[in-house]
Order: C-alpha cells, then structure tokens, then sequence
C-alpha cells in the first residue's frame, strides 16, 4: 500500500475509533429506554433511529451540510464556542457518522436488553438494587454479546460509510479522506490495482467481522 | 401487616382489597387463575403502583398515597420469591445468594449467610451455574437469596407452580421447616389447597380481584358457603394435633386433638411435635350412638354445627349412595349432582363429613344435634 493510501487508512481508523465509543455512549440510554418504555414516543424514535438504513447517504450528509454550515440553523454554535466548524472537518465526520451508524448499535443493544427479560430486573429490586445499580450489576452483564455486536457493527459500519463523509467531510487528503472515498478516486483514475488493495482488505475484514458477529448468536439489525 | 390496593387494568380487571395479615406465620393467598393473587403481591412488593395504595408492614409505612409516600420495591424490607426462580443467570448460585445479602446494611442482618445456605441445603450447589440446577435447586436458591436479605415480610408467588410433583415433594418439607424458624409474615400466593393445608396458618382468598373471605386457615376452610374450592381440592379438614406416644406393639401413633386423640399408623414425627393431620370428608361418617365394637379407632363425639348441600366435582363422589348415582355412566360431572356436607365441631375442632342424602333423612340429623364422628382415614401432612 502506497503512502498516499496510509493517511486514508490511519484517518478511517481514527474515526471509527472515536465514533465506537460516542455510539455506545449515545446508543446504550436509547435502547435501553427503548426496550423498556410504554410511551407513545417510542415508535416515531424507533423510525428515526432506524432512518439511516432506508435513506440513500447523500439526504442524511446533506441536510447535515445545510444544518451545520454556516448559515444552517447550527452553523452559529460552533464559532460562538470556539470551535472549528464541523463542515469539511474531522468532527463533522464523527456527527456524520454517529447519525449514520446508530441504527446498528441501537438495534443490538435494544434486541439484547428485551432479551433480559422484566423478571431478573424485578428480583434485582427485590434484592434492595436501586435503578442505576440494577442496570449495571443485571442488564449489562446479562447484555453483554449485545454490546459485542453492536460496538463491532458500528465500527465496521463506520469504517465503510462513503455518503455522508462525502456531503459532509468533502474529499480532503489528511483531513477528510476515508478509506472508501480513496478507492472512488483511484478507480476515477483507472488505478485499479491501489483500488483493489483497499476493497479487498475492507471486503476481508467485513466478512470476518459479520462472521463474528453471527457466530455470536445475537439479533443483527433488522434492515 | 394491613393493606389497601385499588388498581385498574386494560382488560376489564380490578384488584381491589383491603385486608389485614398477621404479624408473624403464613398467610396463603387463594384463589383461581385471573383472581389478582399475583398482582396483590406485586402492589405489596412495590412493583405495581395502586394509585390510592396504602401499605403498612410491622409499624413501618411503605406506602400512603394519600401523603405521597411510595417506597420503591428496593427501599422495601421484603423479599419476594417468583413462580420462576429468576436467578441471575451470569452468576454462580454462592453469588446469587450475595446479591441480596451485600446490599443489607450490616447492622440489619439477621440471618447468616451459612444459615440460610444450611436451612435450604445448598451447600454443595455454591460453585454451580445456575443453569445446571433442576428445577426445585433453582427454587431453593431463590428461597434463600430473598431470606438473605433478611426481610420483614416474604412473598412466595406460586413457587412451586413451575415444578413438577417430585420436586415439590422435595422442596415442601424446606418451606415447612422455614415455617417453624421465620417471625415474619410470610404471604404466599397459590391455586393449590394442598399446598396451602400444609403451610398456611390463615387464609386470604381472592375472587375476581377481590377479597371473599379471610381469616384462620381451620376456620375459613371450613366455611360450608365457600366450598368447594375448585376441581383440584379435595373437601376435608386439617387438624392441628400434638403427637403423644408411638406404640410399637400396634405400629401405631397417638396424637392429641381438641376433639380427643388419634390413632395413625406409626410415623416417625417426634414425640411432642406439633403435627397437620388431614382428615377428608369422605372418610367421615356420623353415627347417633357410640359404636360399640367397631374396627375403627377414631372416633370422637361431636356436635353438628351446620349442613349443605355441595356440589359433586369431577368423579370424587363416584361411590356415593343410590342419592347420588344418577351419573354413573359418563365421565362427566353432572351439575344437578350434590351431596349434602355436613360440618361438625368436635371439641374446639371442625371436622367436615360428606353423607349421603339417604342417610341424612334416615338418621333426622339437623344442627346442634349430638353425633359421633367415625373417622376412617386420617393422614399426616408430612
């Protein structure tokens, strides 16, 4: 792999590293509360969460353009603060990304936290556990594949994301160039062979990472 | 204990009760399938919020709508035992049974974690997963995890509903054993009359959300105007009696009852012991003078106290007199079939005789007449 590929690779696994975690820490009170709640809510939340498996990339990275540029109904927040502005950016690949993985952590996590069962939380209360005590002493443990499941999903959906990087990241060496951008620009410049070097490895390692996840024996995403 | 739960549901169901409980012993919680047996014990334990609830348990308030108190099931001191064991899965049983005990302030403990280990007989299941118990160890893990929290009050919700015969077999004799050692009050909620003639000491019973009778387990089982019970239970009367001597040269054992002593056919229960004895309706039957001569050694002057007619279940009236023989040949239980059911009170103590309608008219027998009870078969709840 050349140089020029290196950055790609490094970036990517930046990201997908940093989205991992966010995903889990957003994805974990969500499905919890979604496995658990009677409110009406519920499915309107579940539509949305589940909005980015259905919609084609480019809708989500553009009405995420419009949101965060500038003058979108975000675009003030960033400067006001401090910050960069998402847009063309790393942290705009990690809003991007967040959004578009969330469905493949949610839904494991949710699928596995429905899986507990009511029963063991209620004999946990029974046995003096307060809320917060239960859920992590009972429904994480008991959780746990579904955690498994869904931070490998989401990093290995993050990895591959091309849509909303593109809208949101642009195509910017060392910046915002992911893997799967550098394989759309070698192969607009008939560099099949650096093409194939990078869609084989992330082909491989996808295969390898659904295999474990099947092999885990947990509920997948419903598509 | 004493509460109050008024609690809605989708479905057109309504619990609404209001009962007292006594301080310490077994209160059984009957009733048929969709009577809110289990949903008055969740509303005890907290887990259902009845919006007008009130709920005092040994002095301590748990719950008073009315002034906004509502403790959440993890501030109650209680301890609740589900139809299904519930063990946490990714622990072993030794951890099972800390769950509870390590979230009991120290000062608070008063049941040692090898007692409860001991009472229950898990000692060599500690090391096991859960998942390679049978079905009545699961039980009594889940028996001990809840005593280990030392609570002021135990729910028994069904917990042998799941099992099957042996196992219950197996594990009755802990409860009873329980029974005698615990000071709390104990509710524990079943569909089964035998079940409950073992181990309860009062009755509660539940009908369509609501409660139809409550008090001592001797006095509401042998309420004429509640019987029969249900398909399963059979019409008789448990008896609270002392055992007073074994004798070796008949193989038998004497008990001592309100209404005189028993002879059973020797058991090993301990001199002294206080023993349930149950004693079937149809196992009784009156006569007006004291039979002379008679092979049957129990026999107890008694006093008819009230008679009614009840209807026959399923096939257990199928040796009954020409009253009752019109049904012969099917299986099928005849609703016009009834038998009249005769409650007597020997000395202090109910006793239940199912006669036939025959000897009912034959003998003029009505209330506050003077009988003798003959008793044919007497067994120990054990």
């Amino acid at each position: 792999m050349s140089g020029a590929d290196l950055d790609p690779l490094w970036l990517t696994l930046r990201l997908a590293g940093v989205t991992t975690p966010l995903l889990l820490a957003v994805g974990t009170p969500l499905a919890w509360w979604l496995s658990r709640t009677g409110s009406r809510l519920r499915f309107p939340v579940e539509a949305v969460v589940a909005l980015p498996l259905v919609l084609p990339p480019t809708v989500l990275g553009f009405y995420l353009l419009l949101l965060l540029g500038p003058r979108g109904g975000l675009g003030a927040v960033w400067p006001a603060l401090g910050l960069e502005s998402p847009v063309f950016s790393f942290s705009g690949l990690v809003i991007g990304s967040l959004l578009y993985s969330l469905p493949f952590v949610v839904q494991p996590l949710q699928g596995a936290f429905e899986s507990v069962g009511r029963l063991p939380l209620e004999v946990a209360a029974t046995l003096r556990a307060g809320p917060l005590d239960r859920f992590a002493t009972i429904a994480v443990p008991l959780a746990r594949r579904g955690f498994l499941a869904a931070a490998t999903l989401g990093f290995a959906h993050t990895l591959g994301e091309f849509g909303v990087v593109l809208m949101i990241g642009g195509n910017i060496p060392g910046r915002t160039r992911v893997l799967s951008i550098a394989i759309y620009d070698h192969v607009e410049r008939l560099e099949y062979a650096q093409a194939h070097q990078i869609a084989l490895g992330m082909l491989l390692f996808s295969f390898a990472t659904l295999w474990g996840v099947y092999a885990l024996n947990v509920r997948r995403p419903r598509p | 204990m004493r509460g109050r739960f008024r609690l809605a549901r989708g479905s057109g169901f309504t619990l609404d009760v209001d009962f007292t409980a006594p301080a310490a012993g077994v209160t059984g919680v009957f009733g048929p399938s969709g009577s809110g047996k289990t949903t008055l014990l969740r509303c005890v334990a907290g887990l259902e919020r009845a919006p007008a609830g009130l709920l005092e348990v040994g002095g301590e308030v748990w719950q008073d709508e009315a002034n906004g108190v509502f403790l959440p099931p993890h501030r109650r001191r209680l301890g609740y035992v589900f139809q299904e064991a519930g063990l946490f899965q990714h622990l072993s049983v030794r951890r099972n049974l800390e769950y509870g005990w390590r979230r009991t302030a120290i000062g608070e403990r008063r049941v040692r974690f090898d007692e409860a280990v001991d009472w229950l007989g898990l000692a060599a299941l500690l090391p096991r997963a859960p998942g390679a118990l049978s079905g009545g160890e699961r039980q009594r893990v889940a028996v001990a995890r809840a005593l280990l929290t030392s609570p002021r009050l135990l729910l028994l919700d069904e917990p042998l509903a799941a099992l099957d015969a042996a196992a219950r077999e197996e594990i009755l004799p802990y409860l009873e054993r329980l029974h005698a050692r615990l000071e709390i009050p104990v509710l524990y909620v079943s569909h089964a009359a035998a079940e409950l003639q073992r181990l309860a000491d009062h009755l509660l019973l539940l009908a369509a959300g609501r409660v139809r009778a409550a008090g001592p387990l001797a006095e509401v089982s042998t309420r004429l105007d509640l019987l029969p019970w249900g398909p399963e239970a059979e019409l008789g009367v448990v008896i609270e009696a002392r055992v007073v001597a074994h004798d070796d040269r008949f193989d038998l054992t004497y008990l001592d009852f309100a209404g005189g002593q028993l002879s059973l056919p020797r058991h090993a229960a301990a001199v002294g012991s206080r023993q349930r004895v149950r004693v079937l309706a149809r196992d009784v039957s009156l006569a007006l003078e004291r039979p002379e001569r008679t092979s049957v050694l129990n026999v107890f002057p008694a006093r008819i106290v009230e008679i009614a007619e009840i209807a026959e279940i399923g096939g257990a009236g199928a040796s009954g007199g020409p009253g009752a023989a019109g049904d012969r040949g099917s299986l099928a239980p005849s609703a016009a079939a009834s038998q009249p059911l005769i409650k007597l009170d020997a000395g202090g103590a109910a006793l239940l005789a199912q006669i036939t309608r025959k000897s009912l008219a034959g003998l003029e027998l009505r209330p506050g007449l003077s009988v003798y009870a003959v008793v044919k078969g007497v067994a120990l709840l054990l």
